[in-house]
């Protein structure tokens, strides 16, 4: 193999080292990071992993938002008009944070029907409902409809 | 009748697109000069109407033409004017009008600015951004008519401008992050051209370069203002969010940079050709995209525009058109190019290249994750998102060997270099960055924190080698002939080193807390006392709410800040008017949550140290590349050299 | 030839990106089945917004109607009026249920924003938007003449929606008894 032919050999072996490093990266970033939305109605049926970093939302159930009265612990609960899941949080909500809005919670499930949130996140415009938990209201309706055996 | 013409210049507009693309290139096959050259009369007349068009949208801004739905939707009557200016761009429709107008001024600078060019290739790139204005016209008047009326509500106020938007920074945001996009396309005129016509001039990159440069400039100051805006306006002390809207921003920036550092190599060594116009083709490509994500409702953003499925699918197909011709015609006919010399492994030409490949890979990665739950969504996995976690875990290590590589590549001889020549020469530089951080950190901070070290040492390497750099360049020639374009570079490496340095600190010691106050109770943060003073109410042209009074002080600084919560009469939105105690190394953040029982109030405390030289570097850099496009050879031109003609295969 | 092959791969990856980017767009997330289709408006009875008159379901009976739930906090219910107010002129029955609101602001949002309603029932407490499986404002249903809902759509109402989902159902519904 001559001069020419071993440098672009390196140069190949080295582009492609990049990207396989690149990649493992890549993916195991995404493996750690992604958090997959469960309903209250999945939650129930014990589909969401417990202990483990996930996104759950739904429509805050009006008169449920309670605050402590030294710091700033508060829980409400959620709800996709078929289940209820009670989210604790300690710190500041969101302007948009509303009653009979739709959020999204980022945080730990501790069993069925309780999750501890990292962050509570509400959408700009106050009547714009994150999709996940439009498309958990629409199945949860759905289901109503046809029961599950 | 405002709002008529408008609509009638925009159709003329649209004529004159047709006209550039379509006369010209006739011209081209039956070998009319005619017919050729009329493409001058077309830019003009196309950036004419558009002009008239924008003005016209405008005009009805500012005399609150209700009968106008977007007017009605993006402003009322309680707006300042100068807000009114900017509503013009606040919704899709008018933002679309901008995108068009900023491409018709890019249009006519090119057609100005270009007189020296040979003419093969400067009709072509007229007729090519002709093509792209035509279908973001159509697309206009198709999708996006800003000039739709209504005569049903009469005694209308309006609807007003997102509050959020309602801030001095976003008078400059959105239009340079276009001028950045818009610009881009010339430089993507370029590359098609020389693909079309089937060689590539020795001059070409010369002539590519300041106008990429321009664009770059831009859109890198756009992306500074957006991030300095979203830190002061969203109230939670974060100004990168990786948020797809951002990262719409932010990829073709990365692109732009490499191409930039690629069209040096072909400029200089006519090497690299190929690389050069495919970086070219994506950086606006990635524009493109960016538009297609943030607008059609696909993927759901904190900023994304309202959703219409029609839009979507027009800009797709406008996609597949413009990028995948574009990436098929360079499949096709990059053949034809080919490098004049080999590339020396260790030499400055290589150093560029790979420095390319590092951000055209970081840019993958970043497109990887914003595209991602759309990916799993279309696949049907579910509903996922990908957080900042992911991006920080990929972007930042990718960034190491970017930042050691701007600092080798500058000391390294275009033809070839040997590795040990260069530990030589710097190995003062690579001792100091390592040493130099360890010590600021133990002085100052008294623990060091292995993320923020990393990313001083990175940043004192860059800073040290420019510095080398720089004294070596003021022997050799003396103060006065280092050269525009040497200080630009200079500049914008430094500014990169302090943006991070920026970064490293506030995030590795940065301070947050949350907590319950009244006025008359008071907080600890970082070694200053804050002093909830008092409230009060609140009163706006178009808003009302509550004001406090915070005092921050130490032994040697005393100040006070009002943070806000506001309440936007129209839509009853509520908005934090956060705080900020700046200084220079340091900012005190105070943002007000949430009105508990018995006058007190949520708040939040933030303490950023050296925050601001995230935007100062960003500053800096702008302002090397503007140092950098004052070079006086961009500006005079001599007769074409030889075209680049090789054998084919 | 090999270097040729190279080439091709940006496109090949664009490409598959479009492809994403297609199914991305037909994912619409406005479409929401809805149970109450089908079923007989729930029995309520509410002060209207405009007199003494009472909103029930016998209000609405008698054609086919469309029932917008809307609220003068709601921003993206001005987005929907001038479409309203323009069906409302070519002859469209509209009622409306106002939402969570204070009725004093609800008119002074119609003065502003216009008035396409027969008649307005002022639901102050939700509890009849509840049983109507309201998810926000706005919302718009389509009742036909026997006071059965036909068709219920989540979000601002447009023209395209209109024309696609309302105008054949409510040809048909009126031809029907």
């Amino acid at each position: 193999m001559n001069a020419a032919r071993k440098k672009k050999l390196m140069m190949v072996l080295l582009i492609l080292g990049v990207i396989s490093v690149v990649t493992a990266l890549v993916l195991y970033a995404l493996r750690q990071n992604i958090s997959l939305f469960y309903s209250p109605t999945q939650i129930a049926r014990g589909e969401a992993p417990t202990y483990h970093a996930i996104r759950v939302g739904g429509m805050v159930v009006s008169g449920s938002v309670l605050r402590d009265a030294k710091d700033l612990s508060v829980h409400f609960a959620v709800t996709d008009y078929s289940h209820t899941l009670v989210i604790m949080y300690k710190g500041i909500l969101p302007d948009l944070f509303r009653e009979r809005q739709g959020i999204v919670a980022e945080g730990m499930l501790l069993d069925d029907h309780q999750f501890i949130a990292t962050s509570v996140l509400a959408k700009h415009d106050e009547n714009y409902m994150p999709p996940e938990v439009k498309d958990a209201l629409a199945r949860a309706e759905k289901e109503k409809v046809k029961p599950r055996l | 009748m405002i709002a008529e013409i408008g609509l009638f210049s925009l159709v003329l507009a649209l004529l004159f697109a047709i006209l550039l693309v379509a006369v010209p290139t006739w011209g081209l096959l039956v070998e009319k000069p005619r017919l050729i050259n009329a493409a001058r009369v077309y830019v003009c007349g196309q950036f004419l109407f558009v002009a008239i068009s924008y003005c016209c949208l405008t005009a009805c801004f500012l005399n609150d033409d209700f009968t106008v739905i977007y007017v009605l939707t993006n402003s009322s009557l309680t707006l300042p004017w100068f807000y009114k200016l900017c509503a013009v761009w606040g919704g899709h429709e008018g933002s679309m009008l901008l995108w068009v107008a900023i491409l018709s001024v890019w249009m006519l600078a090119v057609n100005f600015f270009s007189r020296e060019l040979e003419r093969a290739i400067r009709i072509r790139v007229l007729v090519v951004l002709g093509a792209l204005s035509v279908g973001f016209i159509l697309f206009l008047l198709a999708t996006s008519n800003p000039f739709l009326r209504q005569f049903q509500l009469l005694k209308s106020t309006g609807r007003d401008l997102n509050p959020l938007l309602q801030d001095p920074g976003f008078l400059f945001h959105p239009p340079m992050l276009y001028m950045g996009y818009v610009g881009f396309s010339v430089a993507f005129a370029f590359a098609i051209a020389a693909l079309w016509l089937g060689r590539v001039e020795a001059s070409w990159a010369k002539w590519t370069r300041p106008w990429t440069l321009a664009a770059w400039c831009c859109l890198t100051a756009g992306i500074t203002l957006g991030s300095w805006w979203a830190y002061r306006e969203l109230g939670w002390g974060g100004w990168w969010f990786w948020d797809p809207v951002e990262n719409a921003s932010f990829m073709p920036w990365l692109v732009g940079t490499a191409l930039l550092h690629s069209l040096m190599v072909s400029e200089k060594r006519q090497q690299l050709m190929a690389w050069t116009l495919l970086l070219a083709i994506s950086a606006f490509s990635l524009s493109l995209v960016g538009t297609f994500l943030v607008r059609s409702g696909v993927l759901t953003s904190v900023h994304a525009f309202a959703v219409d499925p029609s839009r979507g699918l027009y800009i797709l197909i406008f996609l597949l058109v413009v990028i995948g011709g574009s990436l098929l015609l360079f499949a096709a006919r990059a053949q034809t190019l080919q490098n004049q010399r080999r590339l020396a492994v260790v030499s400055r030409a290589s150093a560029l290249l790979l420095n390319s490949v590092f951000l055209g890979v970081a840019m993958l990665t970043v497109l990887m994750g914003t595209v991602y739950p759309l990916l799993i969504d279309g696949l049907g996995l579910g509903k996922l998102s990908v957080g900042a976690p992911y991006f920080n875990t990929v972007f930042i290590p990718l960034m190491i060997p970017v930042f050691i590589l701007m600092g080798v590549g500058v000391h390294l001889h275009w033809q070839g270099d040997s590795p040990r020549r260069l530990f030589a020469r710097l190995n003062k530089e690579i001792v100091l960055s390592f040493i130099l951080p360890a010590l600021l950190l133990m002085v100052l901070e008294k623990k060091i924190n292995a993320g923020v070290y990393l990313g001083l040492v990175l940043a004192a390497w860059v800073l040290l080698s420019s510095a080398r750099v720089f004294w070596t360049r003021v022997k050799q020639r003396g103060m006065r002939d280092i050269g525009p374009s040497f200080i630009g570079m200079v500049m914008a490496h430094c500014g990169m080193a302090v943006t991070m340095i920026g970064i490293a600190v506030s995030s590795g010691y940065g301070l947050q807390d949350d907590v319950k106050m009244a006025p008359g109770s008071h907080a600890m943060l970082a070694g200053y006392t804050i002093e909830f003073i008092s409230e009060s109410v609140l009163t706006g042209p178009n808003y009302h709410g509550s004001r406090a009074r915070f005092l921050i002080h130490n032994a040697h600084h005393h100040a006070e800040i009002f943070p806000e919560k506001r309440i936007y009469d129209v839509g009853q939105m509520a908005m934090t008017d956060s705080a900020i105690d700046v200084t220079p190394f340091r900012d005190i953040y105070i943002a007000l949550g949430e009105p508990l029982d018995d006058d007190a109030w949520s708040v939040r405390l933030y303490y950023k140290p050296f925050v601001r030289w995230i935007w100062g570097g960003g500053f800096l850099i702008v302002m090397g590349g503007l140092c950098a496009l004052s070079h006086r050879r961009y500006y005079t031109h001599k007769k074409p050299l030889p075209s680049l003609e090789a054998p084919t295969l | 030839m090999k270097k040729n092959l190279w080439r091709m791969v940006p496109f090949l990856i664009f490409m598959v990106l479009a492809l994403f980017f297609w199914r991305g767009l037909s994912l619409d997330p406005h479409e929401v089945p809805s149970a109450q289709v089908g079923k007989a408006l729930p029995a309520f009875k509410l002060p209207t917004l405009e007199s003494d008159k009472i909103f029930t379901p016998a209000v609405l009976r008698g054609h086919v109607v469309l029932l917008n739930v809307w609220a003068s906090w709601c921003a993206a219910c001005t987005e929907e009026q001038i479409f309203l107010m323009e069906l409302a002129q070519k002859g469209v029955v509209i009622y409306g249920l106002d939402y969570k609101d204070h009725p004093n602001d609800a008119k002074a949002w119609l003065e502003e924003w216009g008035n396409p309603y027969r008649s307005i029932g002022s639901d102050r407490d939700g509890k009849v938007s509840i049983d109507l499986g309201v998810y926000g404002a706005p919302e718009t249903f389509l009742i036909d003449k026997t006071g059965v809902i036909r068709y219920r759509h989540v979000g601002v109402l447009t023209k395209e929606i209109w024309a696609r989902e309302f105008l054949m159902r409510i040809k048909h519904w009126e031809a029907q008894a």
